[in-house]
């Protein structure tokens, strides 16, 4: 009995910090509708500034000045990031802001490693609360006990901002319409970037008040973004109660797993969270999130055509290009080239669901990771040959898709997001806890093509067929009836309902074909490499391919491939900077700033200006 | 004339509130009959339960005497019912005259089809709706950048796409000029003389219902209150009375109507 309560009050305790940084998400999601993947970065900032300043701050008043000094220096680093790099891309189309909140999260990476340098930093203990207090019989650090104390307090002054001060009353109307309230005369660029102040102040307040119980490194942004997403969404998007019910729940849940259940604690939260939507869609307090309701905003968008004859010919020449060039060129540039046809494959096999479903999955990498394992798990335990293995990759993770699809096409927009992460994060741990099946941390190796597909040039010829193979298809079926009920789902699910479409369906199949696709990649991948490890499994994964499809443009056809390609070359050549981090981050800011539709679109634009191209009709 | 839609009893509640309350009624072959109240009377309600959004507490709905009560939109559709919607819903990122194909295509039963390429399939059957509606010389224009007026004749070429026996109109001049508000009622009557059609529609302007209808019903908190024709519905003074607050009105209207 004394190991549950001790235990209960460490989770209570650990949910302090949870809310916190979940809290500020929230808010910042609520009222500007950014999916702000930078959040774990001002968490992880958070806490190496606090560190800093409580070096510097002597004394209990130092220690918890420090920790408020954090939230003010932190809130004024996001201030810096919203006026920069958020405020010239609000009128991109929905989503796209993420993108540059990603290049936001290298950046500070590389900032932090600059500053204070690689090695983990252990966190000062607070005056006064070193010590811990026996409670029936186990120990509990006083520090825990002032979490626990604290935290409601927090909620409550936040609270007391959102629901009884005219600025709280300005971020509600805002979350529920903010085109009104710009039009009553309320400036939105500045109540926008107070309430970034806000959410990041939260994030670093979370990340110093946990120095004494965690201190700081360089994984922090990582590892908790997915639990403040988890947190959020179990919570119900936009509602402050619901946070700090959720991140009690996730973190209680998550002291216990580690005592009574070992292997559940890297997916406990996502069941946790795959139980919640499939039961409350909008979370335990969230509202259901009227479609439509914030609109399109900047230009309307072009019908997409076939493309022309001359564009034809620029691709064949291209492919050419492509065929030949590794036969002349030393045999590294075979190697890159096959790297790149994979990634571009799996991101032409998201852009198909994001760009004409409008579906936004955040666990892609489930159905590449998932094609990869099926295809090393068949060589390892089967000895099956490399012909029949990229055969099932594909269909096994097809299959994955259809089942994990059928589950999460009930839900919508963010939560449809959050629900595939839950399922690739479950791929993930599964594969990286089921060690005797899979190998666990170590992995799947020597895996390698048969005797006539060893040489780099062959399995890049291979490579090439299959590749662009599956990136035809995709292209054929967004011109087929299939790709219009598609896009048509998309654009309005009520017409299409209405003329007799069976939207889910629609969206099934294609979420079927997007990860069979993906899983071709995954296998082509294993053989390429020689070996599967879980992380082409993880986040990163499944983020790497949202902003390369993303960046090359959401709304042309070709967007994921020439953002695969893009992304992956300057990926090549930046990693040979010791700051390559920093340079990519700052890339991907320029691209987001400089060209909102995307590299694909950009390049249409500057071609329209010049006269290479006709410009389409703009009236509106 | 046979019957094509029949309500028996219709009623739904949200919360306390009786929003529709046994509402029956009628509607015939080649008939154009209007659904009019004051705002908040019902009469979304009582189409949302019509097409399939909305799920009645009670009564029934048939088609050519087969229920279809609780039967979801596109099940309704496939049975020869098309509807226009009050807020337009269309596929901006298509062409005019591919938002038709695309309901051509359904209607085909061709929504998986892999070949051939979309915008091939049908396009002279969907010249020919967008001629009928006079959307023709706008048929390659990207449907964004439409005017309100155009996506709702647009809206008419869809619903027609599948050659409906029944078409249900939520509110079809709503946003629109007088002007094109008559020419659109106007050509909605013809394609009902030429094809045979029975058209429900709710309406807010009563120049265009009295122009225009074969028949009017009047919704009010829910309830029916008055049916008939549309001298019968004019000199109804119930209707006079929670309508419009008082009967002058319809009697200034009479005279310039008249004269």
């Amino acid at each position: 009995m004394g190991l549950f309560i001790a235990q209960l009050l460490t989770g209570l305790a650990n949910a302090g910090a949870l809310f916190m940084v979940a809290s500020g998400l929230s808010l910042i999601f609520g009222v500007t509708r950014i999916v702000n993947f930078a959040h774990g970065s001002f968490y992880m900032l958070g806490a190496y500034v606090g560190y800093t300043l409580m070096q510097v701050l002597p004394g209990a008043f130092g220690f918890w000045g420090a920790i408020l000094l954090t939230g003010v220096v932190v809130g004024l680093v996001g201030v810096i990031v919203e006026i920069l790099v958020l405020r010239p891309v609000y009128r991109a189309p929905e989503l796209f802001q993420l993108v540059a909140t990603f290049g936001v999260i290298l950046v500070i990476q590389d900032l932090a490693l600059m500053i204070w340098g690689p090695q983990d930093l252990l966190g000062p203990r607070a005056p006064g609360l070193k010590g811990i207090v026996r409670i029936m019989g186990e120990p509990v650090p006083k520090y825990d006990l002032a979490l626990i104390a604290i935290t409601p307090f927090v909620a409550l002054a936040l609270w007391w901002l959102i629901a009884r001060t005219r600025v709280g009353i300005l971020v509600r109307a805002a979350t529920q319409d903010r085109e009104m309230v710009g039009a009553l005369g309320v400036n939105q660029s500045w109540l926008f970037t107070g309430v970034f102040f806000l959410g990041c102040a939260l994030a670093g307040l979370g990340g110093a008040v946990q120095l004494p119980k965690g201190g700081a490194d360089l994984l922090m942004d990582f590892n908790i973004l997915a639990s403040i997403f988890v947190v959020v969404v179990i919570g119900g998007m936009g509602s402050l109660p619901g946070a700090y019910l959720a991140a009690v729940l996730v973190s209680v849940l998550n002291v216990f797993g580690v005592t009574y259940l070992p292997q559940s604690t890297l997916v406990l939260m996502f069941v946790v969270m795959a139980l919640v939507l499939m039961i409350r869609p909008y979370g335990l307090l969230g509202r259901e999130e009227v479609a439509g309701d914030h609109g399109q905003s900047g230009e309307p968008e072009r019908p997409i055509k076939p493309a022309g004859a001359r564009v034809r010919l620029i691709v064949a020449a291209g492919l050419a290009v492509l065929a030949v060039v590794p036969l002349l060129a030393p045999s590294w540039i075979a190697i890159l080239a096959t790297d790149i046809l994979i990634f571009c494959l799996f991101a032409a096999s998201l852009h198909f669901l994001l760009g004409l479903g409008g579906l936004v999955s955040f666990g892609h990498a489930a159905f590449f990771g998932g094609g990869a394992y099926v295809a090393a798990l068949l060589v390892a335990h089967a000895g099956t040959p490399m012909e029949l293995a990229l055969l099932l990759a594909p269909l096994g993770a097809g299959l994955l898709a259809m089942i994990i699809g059928w589950v999460c096409l009930r839900l919508t927009g963010v939560y449809f997001a959050m629900l595939t992460l839950a399922f690739a994060q479950l791929l993930w741990s599964l594969a990286y806890q089921w060690g005797e099946v899979t190998g666990g941390d170590d992995g799947l190796v020597d895996i390698w093509p048969p005797d006539w597909a060893t040489s780099n040039l062959v399995f890049f010829y291979l490579t090439l067929v299959l590749c662009i193979g599956g990136i035809l298809a995709l292209r054929h079926a967004a011109h087929a009836p299939f790709g219009y009920a598609l896009r048509a789902a998309r654009d309005s699910a009520r017409q299409a309902e209405a003329t007799g479409i069976h939207t889910r369906a629609v969206q099934w199949v294609a979420f079927a074909l997007a990860g069979a696709m993906a899983g071709l990649a995954g296998g082509l991948f294993v053989f390429a490499k020689g070996s599967v490890f879980p992380n082409e499994l993880e986040i990163t994964r499944s983020f790497d391919a949202l902003i390369v499809v993303f960046l090359g443009g959401v709304k042309t056809l070709s967007g994921g491939v020439v953002g695969g390609a893009v992304f992956e070359s300057a990926k090549d050549m930046l990693t040979r900077f010791e700051y390559w981090r920093l340079a990519l981050g700052l890339t991907i800011i320029a691209v987001v700033v400089l060209a909102p539709e995307g590299i694909v679109g950009g390049l249409r634009r500057l071609g329209e200006r010049i006269g290479l191209l006709r410009p389409s009709e703009q009236e509106t | 004339m046979s019957t094509v839609l029949s309500v028996r009893g219709l009623s739904k509640s949200f919360g306390g509130i009786r929003a529709v309350d046994d509402v029956s009624f009628d509607l015939a072959q080649g008939e154009l009959l209007a659904l009019i109240g004051p705002n908040g009377a019902g009469k979304s309600t009582c189409f949302n339960m019509m097409t399939g959004h909305l799920k009645p507490d009670g009564g029934t709905v048939s088609l050519n005497g087969t229920p279809i009560t609780g039967l979801k939109p596109r099940r309704i559709w496939r049975l020869g019912v098309g509807r226009t919607f009050q807020i337009t819903a269309t596929y901006a990122s298509m062409t005019v005259v591919e938002n038709v194909q695309m309901a051509l295509i359904s209607h085909h039963r061709r929504v998986f089809a892999l070949r051939p390429y979309a915008h091939r399939l049908y396009r002279d059957e969907a010249l020919e709706l967008l001629d009928l509606v006079g959307m023709a010389a706008q048929a390659d224009r990207a449907c964004a950048v439409l005017a309100y007026g155009d996506l709702k004749r647009l809206e008419l070429a869809i619903a027609l796409a599948h050659a409906p026996g029944l078409l249900l109109m939520d509110e079809p001049t709503a946003g629109m000029a007088p002007g094109e508000r008559a020419a659109l009622m106007q050509l909605v009557a013809d394609i009902v003389a030429q094809r045979q059609l029975s058209v429900l529609f709710t309406e807010h302007d009563m120049d265009t219902v009295f122009a225009h209808a074969h028949r009017v019903m009047v919704l009010n908190r829910g309830r029916l209150i008055a049916k008939g024709p549309v001298a019968h519905i004019r000199a109804d003074p119930e209707v006079q009375q929670v309508y419009l607050g008082g009967g002058t009105l319809f009697n200034a209207l009479d005279t310039s109507t008249d004269a």
